[in-house]
Order: structure tokens, then sequence, then C-alpha cells
């Protein structure tokens, strides 16, 4: 089978001064002083997309995955190496298509069908399905400009899987919109995927990943550490993470790092507990003091169905508002069970300072028998700082005293209904 | 998950199409072919340009044709009236250079910028970059039709027809000129990306180059000066030779020639203006004029070749600097 897409041996350097000299005179005055730095943005990077294979490119920020796809979409030229594409190609680069700010989307839609070498016909037959995509009806007549990120992120997925492409790239969009958008957007994909088109996804969702891609590699600092089956590198990525430290987006549950709300939507109250003159302290940090798990009886285990309570202790070295906690329970060949943060359960946690508890309580847990690892993260609400993140070996022991095996406790009851 | 073995589950699906190597760098004369491929985008974005220059604005395109109205009255106040240039049909004179300077300005100013103003489509998609300042060019090309139509009223008001010896010269220079403007649009467009300067110094560059140009004054005072035996200096400004090809052609002071004109019926002898004597432009044959053009054409080829090297190595990179 043919490849789609070949990338042989491309490295990408970045040439970075601190200050970059931006006019003439500057740069004749500071000529030879300027210390260029070279950045290495790609660094021999070689694989291939097969036809018709969904290929995620897994890395953090700043692992190059970005500057591959737009070598890949022409947009920026490799240093070296080569990459060789067959087939139209229509690419997402960061949140979304190019606009014209000041065009309106009807026109910006001619212009991007040229773009991608539409002839006006062409696009008049498309014109209606890209707007309906969109759902941009009312809008389509006014200059994008006026439209709000969502819309204009809406219509830029319209044009680029209305276009016919045979290679569809995208980088991070499949974030932007509301959840019904997306929904529409991944069910477009499965049926380009079923149409045998070739999509190349970069992503930190490891879910979506797994969801929706045949094959995936990982970069990290410019280099191809890792390229297989989505389960494969999804590890390579999580253990690329772990050496990165802090600063890494949490990737326990993807796009739900919803802030929270000054006031209760329910109730209309204003649940917040710190006062308003409170300035939280820049440079604090919390640290997880224990991880204490609460079985409902006298003995060390629960048995299947129980109730349990988990309870982490925390100590801030000074005000910190930007604060959830995250919960992962793992089974024992390291598949995820559950991951939840209080920002998902909608249970914010306001602020934290000095010592506290937060406690996680199960009413049942529907768990078979084993020792199941859990994860504790500290994080601020859009995971892009970690304060603390801890695992503990065998946190949880069920102990199972019927027969029935597996892992998960299904409450059953058995009915016969006999006509002898 | 789809299988990516199985050959059928591509219903209707094309033969794979050929192999493109996005990651070369195509040299100038692939370049120039692919923007032959991408004519159509060329003649959308020359649209866009158009709708973006006059959206919000009432008066749109009329803007245009005030411009050189603008100027006319403004320089025929001065040279005619407080400085006492004696050029018969001054307006005629001034609109003809006026139009070839025209075009080159607006096609430079806004080709050099063409790259940064568009940095939402470089930095999304890829199609050939040198689109956009032959875009721009597009647009000024319609502006010099507009302001073409003053030259003709103009022309209809002093009731002058152009010299029709002349005017084959005039479709040979202004594919020069366009050459020309191409060349360092294209040139100069990726070059703004790096050193946003580069549309200061332009402007300052233009206002000098105006006046070198022989568009106000005439070009046979530059001539006198000179002298016949290095009156080929003045032609090392490649603009000199296409506004005196534009001047000869379309101001024709000498009413001998319109022998069809005076003789019509509706002549009125009393009401002819007096012609001065010196012409304003030397009177070369045809054969000079086109031997000058052909040389500044030359020049404009090569200097589009190098200007789209040059923007095919500093293309690189574009997306990310812009």
């Amino acid at each position: 089978m043919a490849d789609a897409i070949t990338i042989d041996s491309v490295t990408k350097v970045f040439k970075l001064a601190k200050d970059k000299p931006r006019s003439a005179k500057e740069r004749i005055i500071r000529a030879g002083r300027i210390s260029w730095e070279r950045f290495l943005a790609l660094d021999d990077v070689s694989f291939s997309v097969r036809d018709g294979e969904t290929l995620a490119i897994l890395g953090h920020n700043g692992s190059g995955k970005s500057t591959l796809l737009k070598c890949v979409a022409g947009t920026l030229r490799p240093t070296s190496g080569t990459i060789t594409t067959r087939g139209r190609l229509a690419a997402l680069l960061e949140l979304g298509a190019g606009f014209h700010p000041d065009l309106t989307g009807r026109e910006n839609v001619y212009l991007n069908g040229s773009i991608l070498g539409f002839s006006k016909a062409d696009v008049d037959a498309i014109f209606d399905d890209i707007v309906g995509f969109a759902e941009l009806e009312e809008f389509i007549d006014q200059q994008v400009k006026h439209f709000s990120s969502g819309m204009y992120a809406r219509l830029g997925f319209a044009v680029a899987i209305n276009v016919d492409p045979d290679i569809l790239l995208v980088d991070e969009v499949l974030s932007v919109g509301d959840e019904a958008f997306q929904r529409k957007c991944i069910d477009r994909i499965r049926r380009m995927q079923r149409e045998g088109r070739t999509i190349v996804v970069v992503s930190h969702s490891t879910d979506l990943v797994r969801q929706l891609c045949d094959r995936a590699v990982v970069l990290h600092h410019g280099k191809l550490i890792s390229e297989g089956v989505p389960g494969e590198a999804i590890r390579a990525f999580h253990d690329a993470l772990a050496t990165r430290g802090t600063d890494v987006p949490l990737v326990v549950e993807e796009g739900d790092h919803t802030p929270p709300v000054t006031v209760d939507p329910v109730t209309g109250e204003l649940p917040v507990v710190v006062a308003d003159e409170a300035e939280p302290d820049a440079g604090a940090t919390v640290t997880i003091r224990h991880l204490e798990i609460e079985y409902p009886g006298s003995v060390q285990h629960l048995t299947p169905g129980q109730p349990l309570r988990i309870r982490v202790g925390y100590s801030a070295s000074g005000l910190i508002t930007d604060v959830a906690f995250g919960l992962e329970i793992f089974d024992e060949a390291g598949t995820r069970l559950m991951g939840t943060t209080t920002d998902v359960l909608e249970q914010y946690i306001h602020a934290v300072n000095g010592d506290g508890e937060v406690i996680f309580a199960f009413d049942h847990v529907p768990l078979l028998d084993g020792r199941f690892p859990i994860r504790v993260t500290i994080h601020s609400h859009d995971g892009g700082t970690i304060y603390a993140e801890r695992e503990y070996e065998d946190a949880v022991a069920v102990m199972n005293p019927t027969r029935t095996r597996g892992t998960v406790h299904f409450p059953v009851k058995v009915e016969h209904l006999f006509n002898f | 998950m789809t299988t990516v073995d199985d050959e059928t589950a591509r219903p209707g699906r094309r033969d794979p199409a050929p192999a493109l190597e996005v990651s070369r760098r195509p040299n100038p004369l692939e370049r120039l072919r692919h923007v032959w491929r991408y004519r159509e985008l060329l003649g959308n974005l020359v649209r866009k340009e158009l709708k973006v220059k006059y959206k919000n604005s009432v008066l749109g395109f009329v803007w245009t044709l005030l411009n050189p109205a603008l100027y006319l009255v403004v320089f025929s106040l001065v040279f005619q009236e407080v400085l006492r240039v004696q050029i018969p049909y001054y307006a005629i004179f001034f609109l003809s250079g006026l139009l070839v300077w025209n075009f080159f300005s607006t096609a430079l100013t806004a080709g050099t910028m063409s790259i940064t103003s568009n940095a939402q489509l470089v930095q999304k998609v890829w199609f050939p970059r040198e689109i956009l300042p032959l875009a721009a060019i597009g647009a000024a090309m319609v502006h010099f039709l507009l302001q073409a139509i003053v030259l003709v009223g103009a022309l209809a008001l002093f009731r002058r027809a152009p010299s029709f010896e002349y005017l084959p010269a005039v479709p040979v220079a202004f594919l020069v000129l366009l050459v020309l403007a191409a060349a360092l649009a294209i040139g100069l467009s990726a070059i703004n990306v790096y050193l946003r300067d580069t549309e200061h110094l332009l402007e300052l560059t233009l206002l000098a180059w105006f006046w070198l140009s022989a568009i106000v004054y005439p070009y046979s005072l530059v001539a006198d000066r000179l002298g016949p035996a290095r009156e080929w200096i003045a032609s090392l400004n490649p603009i000199i030779p296409i506004v005196i090809t534009f001047q000869k052609a379309l101001y024709n002071p000498d009413p001998a020639r319109f022998a069809w004109y005076t003789n019509s019926p509706t002549f009125d002898p009393n009401n002819v203006l007096a012609d001065q004597a010196a012409p304003a432009i030397p009177d070369h044959p045809i054969g000079w004029y086109l031997t000058h053009l052909a040389a500044v054409g030359v020049f404009a080829v090569v200097l589009l070749l190098g200007a789209l090297w040059l923007f095919g190595r500093l293309e690189d990179d574009l997306a990310e600097e812009i």
C-alpha cells in the first residue's frame, strides 16, 4: 500500500535571538553581537503515514509536533530532509483555517476553496454543506472578524472536511466548539476514516487518540521516541511527561478543566470561601502530606459494593486559589478504571492555605478483588501547573468473598421464567 | 478502526495522486509555473484586495479617481501659475507620467506589505506565496485602468488625440513596468517580514524616486543637461524610459498632425491654443524608445528571477517570522 505522507530525516532548526533585531538599523548596529541560539525543533524525524490511516502525533508543548505538521502542510520548510505527500491536502493548523477578518464568511469560503484548487463552481456545489455543517446560516454574510472563536473554528473545520481532501491534518482543533459540535466533528472524522482518507491528528488528549487513531508517534524535544499502536505510544508519551516534571498540561481528563463559577448556577449563591481582599501568593505550592484509605469496617480491606473514603492530606505554603484535586484509580495492569478531578465533579476547591484534607467519599465501590493503585494530583484548573503528583501502589484492597471473577462488581440478580 | 490493508475499503476513490515533495525549494521557473497553476486564486485575491480596500467606504472607487485629480490640480497650480513653467497642456503631460508612477508606487507599497497583512493566510495554508505581492499588483492594475479614465477625460477636454505613431510602444512599456513592479514587490514583500522597516524605507525611496523620474518636469530638461552622448545615463533610472514612452505617446501637443480634427466643421481656429516650439519630450524615433524599453525589460526579467530566488530562500520560515 502506498504511503500518503513520507517524512524522511526531517530536521528543522530555528534561529532564535533573545532580543531579536526587528529593524535594519538594529541589525547593523548590533551585527555580530547578536547571539543566535539554534533551536532544534525537529531532529532527524522519519516516519510515514499509510494511505487511509489515521495517525496521531503526541507530544508535550514544544515537542515539535506543530512544527512538523506545518512542514507537512507546507507553511514551513524543513532545514533538511524531505517530506512527500500524495493527494489533496487540507490542514487545520492552530485553531482554524486561514480567514481574512475583513471578508465575510461567504467570501472566505470561496477564497479558501480557491486556495485548495477549487473553482467557483466547485465551491458552489459544496457551499451549502459547509454552511450547514458549521451551523452558520444566519452569520455567513457577516465579516468573520465579528465571529466568535467557536464560529470561526466551526467554519474552518467545515471547509476542511468538505473540500474532499485525501489527507486531513488537524492540530488540536477538536477541542474547540461546544460538546455537540465536537461530537459532530468526531463523527465526521470517523466517516472520513471509513471513506479511506488519511488523517493526521495532533493532540494532547490521549483518550481521543485511543478512540480515533490506528497508530501514533510520540515526539519528545524534536525527536521521534515512539511509534506504534496508540496504547504503546501513549505509555511512551506518559513516560516522557513524567521526566519533564511540572508545567505539563494534565492528561487526566482532556478539555474539561472548567474553572469554578463565582455564583452557584443553581442557588445563585456565592460559594466563595475566600475573602475578596485576600491575594493569592505567587510561587506558593502544595504538597501531599498523606493519603488515608478509610475502610468501612475494622479490617483493612473492603468487600465489593461497600463505601469508601479516600482522604488526601495537603500542606500549602501559601494561599492558592487556582487549585483542583485529581484522583485516578488503576487496576493491576495499569489500566485506568476511573479518573476525575474536583473540577470535573463540580465540587470546586476554592482555595488552599496551610494544612488541610480533601476527602473523596464513594457511596459504594464496584470493584471485585485485587489491590488497586491510586494516583493523586494537585494541579491548577487548566492543568498547566502541577503542584504535586503521587502514586500509591496497592492503595485500595478489595476482598471478594464471592466466586464471581473479573474486576468490576455489577450487582446482578437472576430470574428464571419457566414453563415445564 | 479502519483496516489499512484492505484495498476494497476505499470505494470510489481516485487513483493515488502523484507524490508531491512539499519540502523542496522550487527554482524560480517552477515558482512561475506554480503561480500560473494558481491563476484563479490570483484573480480571487485581486478581487479580495479591492473589496477589502474599499470595504466600509462610501465613495469606494471614486477615491482612486480623486487621487490623480487632486495631484493634477495641485501640480498645475504650482507649476503653471506659481513657477510659470511653460508646458502647453500641462495636465495631459503630467497625467501621462503620473499614471505610470501611481501604478508603480501603489504596486510597490501594497506589494511590500502583502505578506505581512495576509499573515492569517500565510500561517494556515500553503499556496505559492508570491501570489500575494502579485495580487497587490493586480489590484494596482485595476486602479491604473480607472485612473486612465481621468487621462482620457483630460484628452477629451483639451481636444487632443494621442500620437498614433508612438502608441504601439505603450503596451510594451506597460509590460516592462509590470515585470519591474512584480520583481521589486516580490523581493520586498519577503524582506519586509524579517525587517519591518522596509515599508518605511520604501516610502522615502519612492518620494525621491518620484522627483527623479521626469514626471512633473519635462524629460528634455534632463536630456539637454546630459547632452546627446550621455543621455543614456538618465535611463539608469528604469522608470524614465517607461514614463517618457507614455508621455511621448499620450502627450501630443502638435496640432499639425490633426488635420482630421482641424478640418472638421466644428473646429474654431480662434480657439486653438498656442504651442510651444521646444518639445517637452525629445524627438527620438519609436525605435529609440523600444530599445530603451528592451534594456529595462531585460533588467526587469533578471531582477524578477533574482527576486523569486530570494523569495524562495526567505520563504522557509515565513509562517514563523510573520
